[in-house]
């Protein structure tokens, strides 16, 4: 009997142990982690090619759902097991602290090497990228975030948020299909009509997820006060309640009244709004460029077009939110740092690049790489000049900031409060948080 | 003296395995949270103290933020819910089952499955449930429409009524638990004190309120504690039933997860030590209040 108790007592100390810390493989290969479950097949595709061409072996692991997913690595970097390869998820400032911390290797050298470009022809890495792609894992001297300046991240695809509408019930609200609205109250007039014409709704967005009406107010505030006023804002230079603030509030508070917005539309999340328009629902949503690939996998026969946001003014340009879609950091510790390199700068290569843009229906990370896109998706590329992204702000707002004017935009959609009421109560916050 | 000892070590090495567990699972968090939250730690990199020092700060902004009192008033008012109907609910329900010998165990198992299922389940089948036109099929409200019942009809998502809305289906979920324990309480209660109290000419809400509501006040006591404590850090349910409707239901297990995903781990981890303050101070007030209860109907000797 007593022999049995020491053997289990043994176990179940060796079991727990060993199970402190996973076992790093002695096989050579290299070990990305991922968030991306639509691109699983696609990656693994991309894994064995690559082994084939190299011999290398080159492992996706995906972890899902994205919340997850940044624990997990979050954990792995306190534990100091991170894979080769990663993606962080988070804002900038996630990102900074993971390059203080030294957990992700600077590419600025290896940046200025060349890889394969069109037919054959070299080109230098950094300049195969679109720039404001590769500028969201950029920093540059003297950031705000204290991070020394360099390239930490290689961008794997680019996206960026537009309105969308359904052409076939513009057609028939006797609409001209091909004609977006260009303003504010046109785009009201328009939903308006498609409302009586048919039993869509006039617009609908995951505006639950609150993320999409800090995209939202985010662009309408640069169209109407400029990012330069934007920017200062966030310096604390000019006040929530300023009427320019107020204005953009507001019409939050106008689409309200006009009665065109989804019933629930406060507590609707993204991939709800997605189906409700990929199933002819409604006339109008707000999506990511990846929406192509939803709207394709939820309905065939959706004909639907993006367009730029409504302008709320003429004074100042439509500005509008995008950058890298999705990117992939080095562990500065990897003990395979060079392989890493040279699998990304495989991957940023044209023919990766139109691989992986076809089959996942997103916008490459490179230029030059569009053969193969959808006539949709190349639609968006006209845009790419016009993009603006926390990420390449000098500065970011407190994310406390962001919590509570996200909350008061929900609340004007559900009439619990008024802009001016939501500008105070940011504002109050701001001024608590800088401590001015 | 020599054996006093040896005894004391022997029986402090039964107690050993679990104190550590429980030391190293509740007690060091406890206090690794405390010296977080006096700290502006992002979570990420090496954890210098020193650095990130901030003092009070973060119990000073969760004195001021009307954002978070509100997420602890929702609480409250869904606990307020959860203690008041919920459990005479299932207290109700608990006496009947009680009473009836036939299928006894038939409804013991059908209300002990809500509470069996999921939080996010129950709250994403309501969900369905619920959610309007475009995005939902408006069920329920076809359903009240259907039965006649068309003033009931109304924006059950986000409108009006939606904390109080939010309160019911979590009352609906939980009232499985209180009344399984309901029922173990009253089973224990042996049958000659009502057979007595019958002989005696005492009637049934006598009975009940001389016999059962005394002896089962131990009972009613951890119910309280259990529903004020589960209520206070619901989550899973209320996020997936309406994301917190615009902060009309965010609950303060909300704020929490949304600070710590927003690098603000000090913050949250301040957010948690408030909670779990008032959570202690008013589950401490429940029992000294019982106490006195039990004490005055003679339950307990004085």
């Amino acid at each position: 009997m007593k022999i049995i108790s020491k053997i289990c007592l043994i176990s179940f100390i060796g079991l727990t142990l060993t199970s402190c810390k996973p076992k790093e493989s002695k096989e050579n290969k290299l070990v990305i982690w991922h968030w991306m479950a639509d691109r699983k097949d696609i990656f693994t595709e991309l894994a064995e090619k690559y082994t084939q061409e190299v011999g290398l072996k080159v492992e996706f692991k995906l972890f899902f759902p994205p919340n997850i997913y940044a624990q997990k690595v979050i954990s792995a970097a306190r534990a100091k097991s991170l894979p080769d390869i990663f993606g962080i998820l988070g804002e900038r400032k996630t990102l900074s602290s993971f390059i203080k911390a030294g957990y992700i290797l600077d590419l600025s050298s290896y940046m200025k090497e060349d890889i394969d470009g069109q037919e054959k022809s070299k080109i230098r890495w950094k300049d195969s990228f679109y720039p404001q792609t590769l500028q969201t894992v950029t920093f540059n001297e003297n950031n705000t975030y204290g991070v020394n300046a360099g390239i930490y991240g290689v961008p794997i695809d680019t996206a960026l948020m537009q309105f969308v509408y359904n052409k076939d019930l513009f057609k028939k609200a006797g609409l001209d299909p091909e004609k977006s609205p260009e303003t504010l109250d046109q785009f009201i007039a328009f939903a308006k009509i498609i409302e009586e014409n048919s039993s869509a709704t006039g617009f609908i967005c995951g505006w639950g997820e609150s993320w999409l009406l800090n995209v939202l107010a985010t662009e309408w505030a640069m169209n109407s006060m400029g990012e330069a006023k934007f920017l200062k804002t966030i310096e604390g230079d000019i006040p929530y309640t300023d009427p320019d603030w107020i204005k953009v509030f507001s019409i939050f508070a106008k689409l309200k009244d006009s009665g065109i917005l989804a019933s629930n539309i406060a507590t609707i999340t993204n991939k709800e709004a997605e189906a409700a328009f990929a199933q002819g629902k409604a006339a109008f949503s707000f999506n990511g460029s990846w929406s192509v690939n939803v709207y394709e996998q939820l309905s065939e026969e959706l004909n639907y077009a993006f367009f730029s946001l409504p302008k709320v003014s003429s004074e100042y340009p439509m500005k509008i939110w995008g950058g890298a879609g999705s990117s992939l950091m080095i562990d500065a510790n990897s003990s395979k740092k060079d392989q890493a390199v040279k699998f990304l700068q495989w991957l940023s290569t044209k023919e990766q690049q139109e691989f992986l843009a076809k089959k996942t229906n997103n916008l490459p990370a490179i230029k030059n790489a569009d053969a193969g896109l959808s006539p949709i998706l190349k639609s968006l590329l006209g845009n790419l000049k016009n993009l603006t992204h926390p990420d390449v702000w000098p500065k970011n707002e407190d994310p406390r900031i962001i919590e509570i004017r996200n909350r008061g935009l929900q609340q004007i959609i559900m009439g619990l409060k008024t802009p001016e009421e939501v500008a105070e109560k940011i504002q109050k916050k701001k001024e608590k948080v800088s401590g001015k | 003296m020599n054996r006093t000892l040896k005894d004391k070590a022997t029986n402090f090495s039964f107690i050993l395995p679990a104190l550590i567990i429980f030391a190293f699972f509740y007690i060091y968090p406890f206090f690794y949270s405390f010296i977080l939250s006096l700290t502006n730690y992002t979570m990420i990199g090496d954890f210098s103290f020193k650095e990130s020092f901030v003092g009070l700060t973060n119990f000073k902004d969760i004195a001021s933020d009307g954002d978070w009192w509100k997420s602890m008033y929702n609480g409250a008012f869904i606990t307020f819910w959860a203690l008041s109907f919920q459990n005479i609910l299932a207290l109700m329900l608990a006496l009947s089952v009680c009473r009836i010998v036939r299928m006894n165990k038939f409804y013991r198992v059908v209300f002990f499955i809500l509470p069996v299922l999921s939080e996010i389940v129950i709250g994403l089948l309501l969900r369905r449930l619920m959610l309007s036109e475009p995005a939902g099929r408006d069920v329920l409200n076809h359903i009240v429409n259907n039965l006649g019942l068309g003033f009931l009809a109304q924006d059950w998502i986000s409108g009006e009524r939606v904390r109080l809305i939010t309160a019911l289906v979590h009352c609906w979920k939980g009232f499985g638990w209180a009344f399984v324990i309901f029922l173990a309480g009253l089973s224990g209660i042996p049958e000659q004190l009502y057979e007595a109290a019958r002989i005696d000419g005492a009637n049934a809400w006598q009975s009940f309120r001389k016999i059962t509501l005394p002896l089962l006040m131990p009972v009613i006591t951890l119910i309280m504690i259990i529903t004020i404590i589960g209520t206070m850090s619901a989550f899973g349910m209320i996020l997936a039933l309406n994301q917190g409707a615009g902060g009309e239901t965010t609950v303060p297990i909300m704020m929490i997860y949304n600070h710590l995903g927003s690098d603000l781990a000090g913050l949250a981890c301040a957010e948690g030590l408030v909670l779990g303050m008032v959570l202690v101070i008013v589950s401490f007030t429940m029992f000294f209040i019982s106490k006195k209860v039990r004490k005055k109907y003679g339950v307990l000797p004085d």
